[in-house]
């Protein structure tokens, strides 16, 4: 696909830690980690979707000043960034293998409406639905 | 040149990120067992600090004292039961952290100005499309905003909540 949503770009209050999260516990794979001085352009993306990366940025400065950027971190560590959701196959399954790694759940998994879906948070305070989902495709 | 007589904001205190998060992770235990009895003891632990220090943080960041927050949720989980299920509203004033159902026929009038069985009846005639959406985000969406602590008094002055169970500290 050449076409559609590219990059969609999460903040995250350690690039390090970030990367050690979602490629280290989630699985995903490294797209672009470009430094420049204290710049970091950090990409990642789903093994299974290799046309979308989600960006890890710091909010920094220059790109943000000061305040602002301290702003954003504190909105980032009271979780009140917007949803993201993860599509899995078995929400189950994953659910047992991420939180034997570590992954801080905040929701079990749970049936409503034919899917099952769980909770859970990268370190930064982004919170994740990850969604088994019951129905037929279309 | 700037007017010094314009509009400037009140200082904001900033509050460390790090404390923050773990606040939030006290906040997210409220949210996934509302029903559960919170004392701030249990809360600052789960936030690793101090009891005096939690509640004071807890309302700088998210705006409410933490058992009027928990008590948000509650109501919100009453109103998604209400809503979704058949079960009797002794059951769900039972699942959602009380033990009478006066106590919580009259909480849940004082916070959403209707019945637990006016609300259900209202909810039945309108049939909504809410299986494309997240159920959190549904039941997030009607969470009460609480901005005042009278009814959150009146069940303080009525006594009547649950003891927990068991103090279950899961993952």
């Amino acid at each position: 696909m050449s076409q559609g949503i590219g990059v969609v770009g999460l903040y995250v209050r350690d690039q390090d830690e970030a990367l050690e999260f979602y490629v280290g516990k989630l699985g995903f794979r490294v797209h672009t980690d470009a430094r420049n001085g204290d710049y970091r352009w950090l990409t990642v993306q789903h093994p299974e979707q290799p046309s979308l990366q989600l960006g890890l940025f710091k909010p920094q400065e220059p790109v943000l000043d000061a305040g602002t950027a301290q702003t954003v971190r504190e909105i980032v560590a009271k979780g009140a960034m917007p949803p993201l959701v993860l599509n899995v196959d078995d929400c189950r399954a994953t659910f047992e293998r991420l939180r034997a790694s570590g992954v801080e759940f905040t929701q079990a998994p749970e049936e409503r409406y034919g899917n099952v879906d769980a909770n859970f948070r990268d370190p930064s305070g982004n919170g994740w639905k990850m969604i088994q989902n019951g129905r037929k495709p279309g | 040149m700037a007017d010094d007589t314009e509009y400037t904001p009140a200082p904001r205190a900033s509050l460390d990120p790090e404390l923050l998060r773990r606040l939030l992770r006290a906040k997210d235990r409220m949210d996934a067992a509302s029903h559960e009895e919170w004392p701030v003891r249990r809360l600052a632990r789960v936030s690793a600090v101090s009891e005096a220090h939690f509640a004071r943080s807890f309302k700088d960041a998210f705006g409410v004292p933490p058992h009027r927050y928990l008590l948000t949720r509650r109501i919100e989980r009453a109103k998604t039961l209400l809503r979704d299920t058949e079960l009797p509203i002794l059951d769900i004033a039972l699942q959602t952290g009380w033990n009478s159902l006066g106590t919580f026929g009259r909480t849940f009038r004082d916070v959403t100005g209707e019945s637990p069985s006016g609300l259900r009846a209202r909810e039945r005639e309108a049939r909504h499309q809410l299986d494309r959406v997240p159920a959190c985000y549904v039941s997030a969406a009607h969470r009460p905003g609480l901005t005042t602590a009278v009814s959150e008094k009146r069940r303080q002055q009525a006594g009547a909540t649950k003891k927990p169970p068991r103090e279950t500290e899961a993952t």
